[in-house]
């Protein structure tokens, strides 16, 4: 046996206190096995050692919230004794190193954390984030997480509702992978991670253990290196078919009364289950380890412990249900046993050949992990950019309109969702492509809304205004198709917590998010940090993506942004100011990277978006659609594509520059289309309500009219909006 | 009218076919893989999804599950098979059907609304149907049919041929051929056309909200049909 | 001339599709199974007489796009 020293505890990716703190907690050295177990459940992925203390300041509660962060996933009330359990999470560093398998066993790991609390999946969504288009790798890492998110999803027959794609040269040595589903489930019929009682047997279900990805948990909380290609063989393989029999299996077994808990095998895999569960129920738990089924022959209790193969679940039954849920394993033709049983030591100790190989106290590992709190450094709001007009009066509004459109950031991600099954299950009433993914809730009336953003390029300029902005969206695109916003749940994508940028970026992101929550009484519920998103000293642009979840109470009353009919006018909700600096216009049109993001008046959102859901819940919204990334003439030109509709834009009152009108990114806008005999009504409830409004212009047969020199069609505007990415892969 | 829908292993529109055939007046069962006896049936549903994870060939190993002797036996009596999607790649790897599903041309998934062209109005499933084209969706990544030469003559002699892909007018071309198959092929029967297998999913076309509604007068068709 | 190379999973990375085909088999009636692991075979055709270049050539191929030596292993076994 190798003999363990603090080199070797450094090598396991632990600090040289850290070290010395676990010889002192055990009063003793630990041998190898306590050591990785040590390693897996002290590093940032399972710990949340750099950011604990921040989370910690998240909204998590709410009326609607069932369960908050701290389980294995979040769960919310959605009314007639139901419930949306969900949950985002990276899946980074495994994606980067092979993207196909790493995309595919992110998508069936936050699948599992949503099917071990008792939810079917019914909805799968992914923020994605690849490096420039002109990077040599960018080609090949989308094609390969496009391809691994489907085969799993696909596969297990869950439709692919909603998603962000983004290119930005920050991700060019670490591309983000974040996926995220909801599962529906009866409130009454949760199941949680708390193991209760003595002596109930632990059971382990699934697929047989073997060395994937051993020291995975480890690999995500390091940046990358030169020596990238030594950490390879870590990849864990993701067997979709399996995960499916498990998903039957488990709900098979759950509508009995067999589990006491449950919780699947995810990073950390054995270790960080068992240790969860024994941790939450304050018990010890005793596992024989050569009752593990193993894949491999001559496996060591280190690699059986750190093991990350992939869809596996660790179960505390009732006393004398092992026959009952072993015929359900047995039917589903998946490994069953019986591994350990809970005891009242309050330690976790492992046997192998009649020998005990590790003893250690479970608050050890999990109360007294470390927590740190890092020095991290305040970002200053940037200057404004004082842009002249005559560089504007230059432009051509056409012109810029086309590049625009056809940004990779901004133009259709048709060729990436039309891989995705969007339709199976027979519930998606609307698709990829809108505001949100809009799923019915199987059999009923209602339906449950979801989205996933990030605005990556306001939260480098400044963090704390970035994250207000990313929880703004996310509830405008749950307004926008005529949802009412519930909770979110985030996936914080950053640098290095080492590093004082980076980690302030993080602070004053999460700072952002939590304000915003709080105002908009969005809650969090649920979610995943990613840190040493760094290649050598570059770190990403920070990027926390949040996934909103609303509901529909009457399916009929569900928004989508295509324009409906001729002679409706179109209305804009919100002021728009001219706020041009990091917008996507500066940007690609001025090439200007300074100034501050438009600022997130968090009355006004909240005051619009309730105001459209009433203008909704009345009928007067005929189409909706929120106006983001790009400005106010690219989410008409969406509408207009999508609706096959054309538009007379009225002559401007503004007095702002037409350019800056068009195309500012002031936040807290949206455009709906009303029916004009309902105008009067319309303007009467948005003024009482003291929101801003003007009218935009009137539909029409085909083109859009800009002003009386510029005239696009339709067949022009979806040109330039959804040819880039199909050219781009072909 | 009764029928029958099998689970295999992976199988992912189980679910949905049983909606779909319960609203249009089936009094459908699902029936195992692992079953060795077919309940009374009056139609037999192979449903779409990736049995076995579509691991070897897609269907092959579940065309050697045990229930679908039982199934061969069905259809060779005259019972009426139809398998969607996945089922159809069962079908064809037990030889009901002839012909085989290689990979998309373009190697990827698809899944979208196409059009189809019902070629064959002379059988149980499409007799009486007042529209030539309908709007169905697909979800595949192997859906490219594909027989020899001598295979295609027999297949056209029979007039086996069940639907083709093409535009909302009815024109089978080139450009409306999502996957690569020979001759637009998006459905084949068996010669005596009880058996029908297709790559698109009727069963998710039955109501407004979803993706449209053509799946709809499929399914109260056949029902009208069978009675 | 001729180069063939056959690609198999590495030895301890999970073969979903080997362990299904053999439950499978299994299911038929095949006994006697211990394992079954699947992989890639290639035929390639080099514009090269020279043996040891031809094989050079393919095993070139193999690390660059034919094998993902993430998970995979390859073996040039045969030339003619």
């Amino acid at each position: 046996m190798i003999e363990v020293s603090e080199q070797i505890a450094i090598d396991h990716g632990l600090k040289s206190d850290e070290y010395k703190k676990i010889c002192k907690l055990l009063k003793r050295t630990p041998n190898i096995t306590e050591l990785g177990i040590f390693s897996a459940m002290w590093n940032e992925h399972c710990s949340y050692k750099s950011s604990r203390l921040h989370l910690k300041k998240l909204p998590t509660k709410g009326k609607k919230v069932i369960q908050g962060p701290g389980e294995n996933a979040g769960v919310i009330d959605i009314e007639d004794g139901d419930a949306i359990v969900f949950k985002i999470e990276s899946h980074n560093h495994p994606s980067f190193i092979e993207p196909y398998q790493g995309a595919a066993t992110g998508v069936g790991g936050i699948m599992r954390d949503v099917f071990t609390m008792g939810a079917r999946p019914i909805a799968n969504l992914n923020s994605i984030h690849f490096g420039s288009p002109q990077h040599k790798k960018t080609k090949n890492l989308l094609r390969g997480v496009v391809h691994g998110i489907g085969g799993y999803g696909n596969c297990m027959g869950v439709p692919t509702i909603a998603g962000q794609t983004s290119f930005d040269s920050s991700y060019n040595g670490n591309i983000l992978v974040n996926a995220m589903t909801l599962g529906l489930v009866k409130k009454n019929k949760i199941f949680y991670s708390k193991a209760t009682g003595l002596n109930k047997p632990v059971i382990y279900v699934g697929s047989k253990t073997g060395r994937d990805g051993i020291h995975g948990a480890s690999m995500a909380s390091a940046s990358f290196d030169e020596k990238i290609e030594e950490k390879k063989p870590t990849v864990q393989v993701g067997d979709p078919f399996t995960e499916k029999l498990l998903l039957e299996a488990c709900l098979e077994l759950m509508a009995g009364d067999s589990i006491i808990a449950i919780q699947d095998m995810g990073a950390a895999g054995l270790t960080s289950s068992s240790i969860e569960m024994a941790s939450k129920g304050n018990l010890g738990i005793e596992i024989d380890l050569n009752r593990v089924p193993c894949r491999e022959t001559k496996m060591t209790p280190y690699e059986i412990m750190l093991s990350e193969s992939q869809e596996r679940m660790l179960i505390v039954l009732e006393n004398g249900k092992e026959e009952t849920a072993k015929k359900i394993f047995d039917k589903w033709n998946l490994d069953f046993a019986v591994i350990g049983k809970t005891t009242n030591s309050k330690n976790i100790e492992l046997f192998f050949n009649q020998e005990q190989v590790a003893k250690i106290p479970v608050n050890i590992l999990v109360e007294n992990s470390p927590m740190y709190d890092r020095k991290w450094k305040k970002s200053k709001l940037p200057k404004k950019n004082k842009i002249k007009n005559e560089v504007l009066n230059k432009l051509k509004i056409k012109d810029v309109l086309k590049k625009i459109l056809s940004n990779q950031n901004i133009c259709s991600k048709e060729w990436i969702w039309q891989q995705y099954d969007h339709t199976v299950m027979g519930d998606t009433i609307q698709k990829p492509g809108g505001d949100s993914g809009v799923v019915r809730v199987h059999g009923t009336n209602k339906a449950v809304a979801a989205s996933v953003d990030s605005s990556a390029v306001y939260c480098w300029a400044h963090p704390l205004t970035g994250g207000k902005q990313v929880v703004a969206e996310s509830w405008r695109n749950l307004i926008s198709v005529g949802a009412t916003p519930i909770a979110i749940t985030n996936c914080l994508n950053f640098g290095s917590p080492e590093k004082e940028d980076n980690m302030g970026e993080f602070v004053e992101c999460v700072q952002g998010i939590g304000e915003a929550s709080k105002y908009l009484n969005f809650p969090v519920v649920s979610g995943n940090v990613s840190f040493y998103n760094q290649t050598k000293e570059v770190g990403i642009k920070p990027t926390p993506s949040i996934g909103g979840v609303g509901l529909i109470k009457d399916c009929k009353n569900m928004i989508s942004m295509d324009l409906k009919e001729v002679d409706n006018l179109v209305l804009i909700i919100g002021k728009t100011e001219g706020h041009i600096d990091q917008s996507l216009f500066a940007r690609t049109i001025l090439d200007e990277k300074n100034g501050p993001p438009p600022e997130v008046n968090l009355f006004n959102e909240k005051n619009n978006g309730e105001s459209i859901l009433n203008l909704i819940d009345k009928g007067y919204v005929k189409s909706a659609h929120d106006i983001s990334l790009g400005g106010l003439l690219v989410a008409i030109s969406q509408m207009c594509i999508k609706g096959n509709k054309g538009i007379k834009i009225n002559k401007l009152k503004n007095l702002i520059n037409e350019i800056e009108y068009f195309f500012a990114e002031d936040q807290g806008r949206y455009l709906i289309e009303v029916n004009k005999k309902d105008l009067k009504e319309v303007t009467k409830i948005l003024n009482k309500n003291s929101v801003h409004h003007e009218e935009l212009g009137i539909i029409t047969q085909n083109d859009m009219i800009i002003n009386e020199k510029t005239k696009v069609t339709i067949d022009e505007l979806r040109s330039y909006y959804t040819n880039w990415l199909s050219k781009y892969m072909s | 009218m009764k029928s029958s829908v099998i689970t295999f292993p992976g199988s992912n529109c189980d679910r949905d076919i049983d909606v779909a055939l319960k609203k249009f007046g089936f009094n459908n069962k699902m029936v195992w893989h692992g079953d060795i006896e077919l309940p009374k049936s009056d139609l037999v549903v192979l449903p779409g999804g990736f049995s076995y994870g579509d691991y070897l060939r897609c269907g092959s190993m579940a065309s050697k599950s045990k229930i679908m002797q039982s199934v061969i036996n069905f259809a060779k009596s005259g019972g009426l098979v139809m398998g969607i999607c996945n089922g159809f790649q069962i079908l064809v790897e037990t030889g009901l059907v002839p012909g085989v599903l290689l990979r998309n041309k373009y190697l990827e998934f698809i899944c979208k609304n196409v059009f189809v062209k019902l070629d064959n109005k002379e059988n149980a499933y499409f007799k009486n149907l007042n529209k030539d084209v309908l709007e169905l969706h697909i979800a595949h990544n192997e859906g490219n049919y594909f027989c020899t030469k001598d295979q295609l003559k027999e297949i056209n002699d029979n007039n086996q041929i069940a639907i083709y892909y093409c535009n909302i007018e009815g024109k089978i071309e080139d450009q409306y051929n999502p996957n690569g198959s020979i001759k637009n092929i998006a459905g084949i029967f068996n010669k005596e056309k009880n058996v029908l297998g297709m790559m698109p999913h009727p069963e998710r076309m039955i109501d407004q909200s979803l993706s449209g509604e053509d799946g709809s007068i499929f399914f109260k068709n056949l029902l009208n049909n069978i009675k | 001339m001729k180069v063939s190379a056959i690609i198999t999973l590495k030895k301890d990375v999970l073969d979903p599709q080997g362990k299904v085909i053999h439950q499978a088999l299994d299911g038929m009636g095949f006994e006697n199974i211990n394992e079954v692991r699947q992989g890639k075979y290639f035929e390639i055709d080099v514009d090269e007489n020279d043996p040891s270049k031809a094989k050079a050539v393919v095993e070139e191929m193999c690390k660059k796009l034919l094998a993902n030596l993430v998970i995979e292993n390859f073996k040039i076994i045969e030339t003619q």
